[in-house]
């Protein structure tokens, strides 16, 4: 492995509160502090160079899907979209519920991944909400936090005891905030649209409860929770109020529930179904305002690859979810553009606060650090193109769509995976 | 006067306030072959109309069947479960499959909202919406209309109050867009859990109160209510439905003396509506089924002429 | 495009007076005597006829309108038309019924309005009276009375004009 000069570049490292121009060496797989002999030099001047960005909450399929996504296609867009480390959901087909799934998808990622690839474990067998899954076990074989994700947990004394013993291993507890009862067979938000357009509402009340429920149990146990994929005005409420309380709770939000409203769904394009649902300009100016001051801090995709066959159905029918890792970034900078945050806040949102959350030696460049970089060039204009995607699901909302900044260069353990 | 220049009818939505009055001055020409000695005429000889039925009805299949008959079309039926459907083929294949045959029209009922657009973005054949989930039902919103300026001679400035399950209702939501885009004021009434406020942002009132819902109401419109197919937390009980909100004698004789009272039916005599009202000289039931079958031949006869105009 | 001049309010009324008596001539009987105009401008050449013979005979003749939009064969090379409600409040069947319309041309507008007669009942005849023989026909048909036989080019249009439906009388080639 050639040793690296990054040189030249608008050095961005939240984590040491660094933002100068500045160069960046890396050799043997970790930064280091001076210019090793023989480095290849990487010109990044004009270009932001930041800790390899880290996506906490990916759909990669594999085992059981690999038809939708694979480790190796899932993250080879991870690392297109300048991301050098993902954490993967464990509703894969088995779902990660048992070491010997995590055995494989950590021996999948070791053979065929371009990115690190760390894998959550289910908070529950089967994603089923009834009994716990081995945690200790699934610790021990090295998931970084337990989740249910695309399930959430109902049982209000099974998910305490979830929180509360988790707690001993140190392991975050991730949770798809959904109540059953209230969301029922719901496909978009409550509100105008589902109104307009005869679809069943998912109230944005189905997630509010959930995030209140995390909240009590965050408190009482004194351990993490973390939100995910926030979408309600109230759930952004709810979470600043416990943070100021000082609750160990966190949460997470997707460019899609900050870019888009549920008024895309009036043509009943299945790319704009997800869950949760696309909410009213109202919650995504609140997940706006979430991000701009603290309250969630962590930006992720949610990336849900689905085959076309499966989308191109009547608007119910279709499974939930989108591809999202190809144009995280360029979707968030927009947030940088219009001042909702600086570009130092902004990538804190994907290197430290990810990293601190799940409690990896990443998302920094400091000197012994591992060697993660990304390099994004702030300016570049270019379309998104999802038939280019290096998925194997074309699932996208964002089609077509003009975007601005893109990661030009993305370097995983000191090799470069995308330019 | 302008034409109609659309391949389909998928909602109410879409349509202009002059392209529903065509169609509706359209259907009464159709309406008088209804009263012909040979109630047909060879308008879409050598057409094929499918209708394709994923959601139970035989009233709506029927009318659509007749007006297509009428016109002189070959017509299929295809229902849910004789389709295969069934066996896990999608829509979309389904849709293409009919297509493949040949058919000019496809007819759809589908109990998901959007199902007739989808298949309106990729069928080169004529798509007819017959009721999507709780989305739209526009031939019957224009065979209420079409009754309703039969009856009064116009639909801008009368007060329509549409009583029932609005929530779930794809008529009233087709007969919001429908009247409000012809100048009438459209009062939605029923239990709160069935009639949110969230209406209001279509153009309409809303109210929890039926004698409020009933006062000025020129025609009321009521909707089946079927407890069996909704969330059992939306209300008590059918008992407690029509003690609430069921048309009886007693509303009926405070509403003003020119009112009339209509059904997209089938009706749950008793339940929504007092027997006798439904049989009773205010009541245009099944003058609204004659009129769906003239409503209907219209919009099969303008869909499948609309398909051409264009080259 | 230029614009000739074939007929007046004058010529165009003796031409109608002509064809009433011939009508009545015709008709030995004219009991079971109607006339049914062919939307648009059949219609009032229809009821100036009924008024013509209704003079000649000293008794009314009933007459009825028909639009044969529905029974076009040609709904897919021209689109979808503009329907019309066709009014016939007497009992064909048994009448002699003559069809009136203002321009006679290729034959298929005469086609439609025969099938359609018959979807009322069963006639015991059907006679054709236009104002203009255009020449040009596509179907074996052929007009009993004639108000006015005019040789055309085929891509020249013939535009009658009534005072019922354009404020004036007159009728002029298009070329």
């Amino acid at each position: 492995m050639k040793a690296l000069h990054i040189k030249g570049g608008r050095v961005i490292d939240p984590g040491n509160g660094i933002d100068a121009v500045r160069d960046v060496y890396l050799a043997d797989g970790k930064v280091v502090a001076s210019l090793p002999a023989d480095a290849e030099v990487i010109d990044a001047t004009g270009k932001v160079v930041t800790p390899g960005l880290i996506d906490i909450h990916v759909h990669l399929r594999e085992p059981g899907r690999s038809d939708k996504e694979t480790i190796e296609t899932g993250t080879r867009c991870a690392a297109r979209g300048g991301f050098t480390t993902v954490v993967c959901m464990p509703n894969t087909t088995p779902a990660a519920d048992n070491t010997g799934t995590i055995a494989f998808i950590k021996q999948r990622a070791a053979e065929a991944a371009c990115v690190n690839v760390y894998p959550t474990g289910a908070i529950t067998k089967d994603l089923k909400g009834e009994e716990l899954a081995p945690i200790g076990s699934l610790k021990r074989a090295g998931v970084v936090a337990i989740t249910d994700d695309g399930h959430c947990v109902q049982n209000n004394e099974l998910m305490r005891r979830a929180v509360e013993y988790a707690r001993m291993f140190e392991l975050p507890v991730m949770d798809h905030c959904q109540d059953y009862n209230v969301v029922a067979d719901g496909v978009v938000h409550e509100g105008h649209w589902s109104a307009a357009l005869g679809l069943r509402g998912w109230p944005a009340l189905g997630e509010d409860l959930i995030v209140a429920r995390n909240v009590l149990i965050a408190e009482t146990t004194d351990w993490w929770v973390h939100c995910q994929h926030l979408s309600s005005a109230r759930s952004v409420q709810l979470l600043r109020e416990a943070k100021q309380r000082g609750v160990k709770i966190t949460g997470e939000a997707c460019p899609h529930h900050f870019v888009l409203t549920d008024e895309c769904v009036k043509t009943y394009d299945t790319n704009f179904k997800m869950n949760p649902p696309l909410r009213s300009e109202r919650d995504r100016a609140a997940i706006v305002e979430g991000l701009a001051d603290g309250t969630i801090e962590i930006i992720c995709s949610d990336h849900a690859p689905h085959c076309n066959y499966e989308k191109e159905v009547e608007f119910d029918v279709a499974p939930f979810g989108i591809l999202g890792l190809e144009t995280e970034l360029a979707l968030s900078l927009e947030l940088v553009r219009k001042n909702v945050l600086t570009l130092p806040a902004l990538i804190e949102k994907f290197t430290t606060n990810p990293a601190k959350l799940v409690r990896l030696n990443k998302g920094t460049l400091g000197v012994g650090a591992d060697a993660d970089v990304t390099i994004i060039d702030l300016d570049c204009e270019w379309t998104y193109d999802v038939t280019a995607s290096a998925s194997k699901s074309r699932n996208s909302p964002f089609h077509g769509r003009q975007l601005r900044g893109k990661a030009v260069r993305t370097i995983v353990g000191g090799v470069t995976k995308f330019e | 006067m302008k034409t109609w220049q659309r391949k389909d009818l998928l909602g109410i939505q879409d349509l202009s306030a002059d392209e529903i009055n065509f169609l509706l001055d359209s259907a009464l020409a159709f309406k008088q072959v209804g009263e012909r000695t040979v109630k047909k005429v060879p308008s879409l000889r050598g057409k094929t109309v499918i209708n394709l039925f994923i959601e139970p009805s035989t009233r709506t299949r029927t009318s659509f069947e007749l007006a297509a008959k009428r016109l002189s079309a070959d017509v299929i039926n295809i229902t849910a479960s004789a389709s295969s459907l069934v066996k896990g083929e999608t829509l979309k294949d389904t849709a293409l499959n009919l297509q493949a045959l040949n058919a000019d029209i496809i007819v759809i009922r589908h109990s998901a909202a959007g199902a007739p657009h989808f298949l309106g973005k990729f069928l080169k054949a004529s798509v007819v919406n017959a009721g999507d989930g709780a989305h739209e039902h526009p031939t019957q919103a224009l065979l209420d209309a079409f009754t309703i300026r039969e009856k009064k001679g116009r639909i801008a400035g009368l007060k329509v109050t549409i009583l029932g399950d609005i929530l779930y209702s794809r008529v009233a939501r087709s007969n919001v867009w429908l009247l409000t885009k012809l100048g009438a004021e459209v009062t939605l009434a029923g239990p709160s859990t069935l009639v949110p406020r969230v209406f209001e942002e279509l153009g309409c009132r809303v109210t929890h109160n039926i004698d409020e819902a009933l006062r000025d109401a020129d025609v009321i419109n009521l909707l089946r209510i079927q407890h069996e197919r909704q969330r059992k937390t939306m209300f008590p009980s059918t008992g407690e439905y029509t003690a609430m909100f069921g048309l009886n004698k007693e509303r009926f004789s405070r509403m003003k003396p020119d009112s009339f009272i209509m059904h997209p039916g089938p009706i749950n005599r008793g339940v929504e509506i007092d027997s006798d009202l439904a049989d009773g000289n205010r009541s245009v039931i099944l003058e609204q089924v004659t009129n769906g079958l003239a409503v209907r031949m219209a919009v099969l006869f303008l869909c499948s002429g609309g398909q051409f105009s264009e080259s | 495009m230029s614009t000739s001049p074939l007929m007046d309010s004058a010529t165009i009324n003796r031409a109608l007076t002509r064809m009433a008596h011939e009508i009545v001539e015709r008709n030995s009987d004219p009991t079971g005597l109607a006339l049914v105009g062919i939307r648009t401008h059949g219609v009032p050449l229809a009821q100036r006829l009924a008024g013509l013979i209704a003079g000649i005979l000293k008794q009314t003749i009933p007459t009825g309108e028909l639009d044969i939009a529905m029974h076009r064969d040609d709904l897919a090379i021209r689109g979808t038309p503009v329907v019309g409600i066709s009014k016939i409040d007497f009992d064909v069947t048994g009448k002699t019924i003559v069809l009136v319309d203002d321009v006679l041309f290729t034959g298929r507008t005469i086609r439609a309005a025969l099938d359609e007669i018959a979807d009322f009942g069963r006639p015991q005849r059907i006679q054709l009276a236009v104002l203009i023989d255009r020449g040009h026909r596509e179907l074996p048909i052929r007009p009993d009375y004639v108000g006015k036989n005019v040789p055309t080019a085929l891509a020249e249009r013939v535009k009658v004009r009534l005072t019922e439906t354009d404020a004036k009388d007159e009728v002029v080639v298009e070329r």
